[in-house]
């Protein structure tokens, strides 16, 4: 069973991507912000992370880029799903290591299909 | 919708597109009736069904038809005969055409677009091994209201972001607003025709490869192995057919052949009678070859 990070400071997105990872078979761990997700990635660097954007503390730009220079931190596939639709803030995320972008709103079949896009399903 | 009604309208879209419909569909029917009717200022599908029976209104038979026959679409739809194109369907191509540079590409049932823009793509990431080469690929369907927003190219933030990979995004799409419309040399690449499955194929050309898919799923048996039939005489003896994941060619036609251990990909029978081809074949090597791959 792969495991999940998700990073979002909104409860209620958090449950929903958890409900969906979940009935796709991931083990799913929360963080709330960038930094509560990059002490996440110390413990335990998980298989898979879906990152919002916008969030106190650290963003999630901030974060992957944090988690990038990390030790083994090339390793997670890391996804984006956020509000910012900006084709730059998009190219953005990519430089700094991305691998996929949800924009949202997001529904599970658009999870499903970007997760099948980075061999994760 | 009464029973005669449902009569009269199920063998009025089987005749027009070779789509069955159950009786299970009576939901689905009145769904996609219901705007159409709204839009013809008919107050109830009764209505639409008895000015459709008077035959005069060429613009509702029209829409009528295009109801019943739009379906979704995605980029990169099933994922997997986008891959077998790119390390089968492809490299093939590029070693029987080498002399002549040139080949064609069919989308049978290319809806909004996705599909054919999809192998647009696919070929302009592989442009290296294609500089000189010339090639077509032809996006046909029976709905004009598809092929208008196929040939827009616009779409909004749900449909870019089933199967298209981000970074064929941010490469080929302009944001506009809150839909994202793909590139002008993406577009230029495809050239769409009004086209019904049921009438002949050969006014369309030949071709070295069918894109068929999601489409037979819809047609009784007889239908499909007519429309299989046609399509033989219009694929060339060394090129492939792709048929959707709930699709075959067993038990309905000789004319293909499944490729072994790629599902979807389909290559012409060279035992099968196959009747007059389409000129696009006569550079194709003559006689018969035998299809790479069916082992």
């Amino acid at each position: 069973m792969k495991n999940f990070l998700v990073v979002d400071d909104s409860r209620v997105i958090r449950n929903v991507a958890r409900r969906i990872l979940e009935a796709l078979s991931f083990k799913v761990e929360e963080a709330a912000d960038g930094q509560q997700a990059l002490d996440a990635c110390k413990r335990a660097m998980p298989d898979a992370i879906l990152l919002d954007w916008n969030m106190p503390v650290m963003d999630g730009i901030q974060f992957l880029r944090a988690l990038r220079a990390a030790p083994g931190g090339d390793a997670p596939i890391v996804l984006f799903c956020t509000t910012e639709t900006e084709l730059t803030k998009i190219q953005t995320a990519i430089e700094a290591g991305a691998n996929e972008y949800i924009m949202k709103p997001f529904d599970s079949e658009i999870v499903e299909s970007k997760l099948s896009q980075v061999g994760l399903l | 919708m009464k029973p005669d009604d449902f009569t009269y309208f199920t063998k009025y879209i089987y005749d027009q597109s070779g789509i069955v419909l159950g009786a299970d569909k009576m939901y689905l029917i009145e769904s996609r009736l219901a705007p159409v009717a709204r839009k013809f200022n008919l107050a109830t599908i009764d209505l639409l069904v008895g000015q459709l029976r008077g035959g005069r209104d060429a613009n509702l038979q029209r829409e009528v038809v295009d109801a019943m026959t739009t379906n979704e679409s995605f980029f990169f739809r099933d994922g997997k005969p986008f891959d077998q194109f790119k390390s089968v369907v492809l490299p093939q191509l590029l070693a029987n055409r080498a002399a002549k540079k040139s080949f064609r590409i069919w989308c049978a049932a290319a809806s909004t677009g996705q599909e054919p823009y999809t192998i647009a793509m696919i070929l302009k990431e592989a442009a290296l091994q294609l500089t000189g080469w010339r090639y077509e690929i032809v996006g046909t369907d029976l709905s004009t209201e598809a092929l208008d927003r196929a040939k827009s190219g616009i779409y909004t933030q749900f449909e870019v972001q089933r199967g298209l990979p981000i970074q064929l995004l941010v490469k080929y799409f302009k944001q506009q607003g809150d839909k994202w419309q793909i590139a002008p040399e993406i577009r230029a690449m495809v050239q769409y025709r009004n086209f019904n499955l049921l009438h002949e194929f050969a006014g369309l050309g030949g071709f070295d490869v069918v894109f068929c898919r999601n489409v037979l799923i819809y047609f009784d048996a007889p239908t499909k192995s007519a429309t299989l039939a046609r399509l033989g005489r219009a694929v060339a003896s060394d090129g492939y057919l792709l048929l959707g994941a709930a699709e075959t060619v067993v038990g309905l036609t000789d004319q293909f052949k499944p490729v072994p251990d790629r599902r979807g990909l389909y290559a012409p029978n060279p035992y099968a009678f196959r009747g007059p081809r389409a000129t696009v074949l006569k550079f194709a090597g003559g006689g018969v070859q035998s299809p790479r791959g069916t082992g």
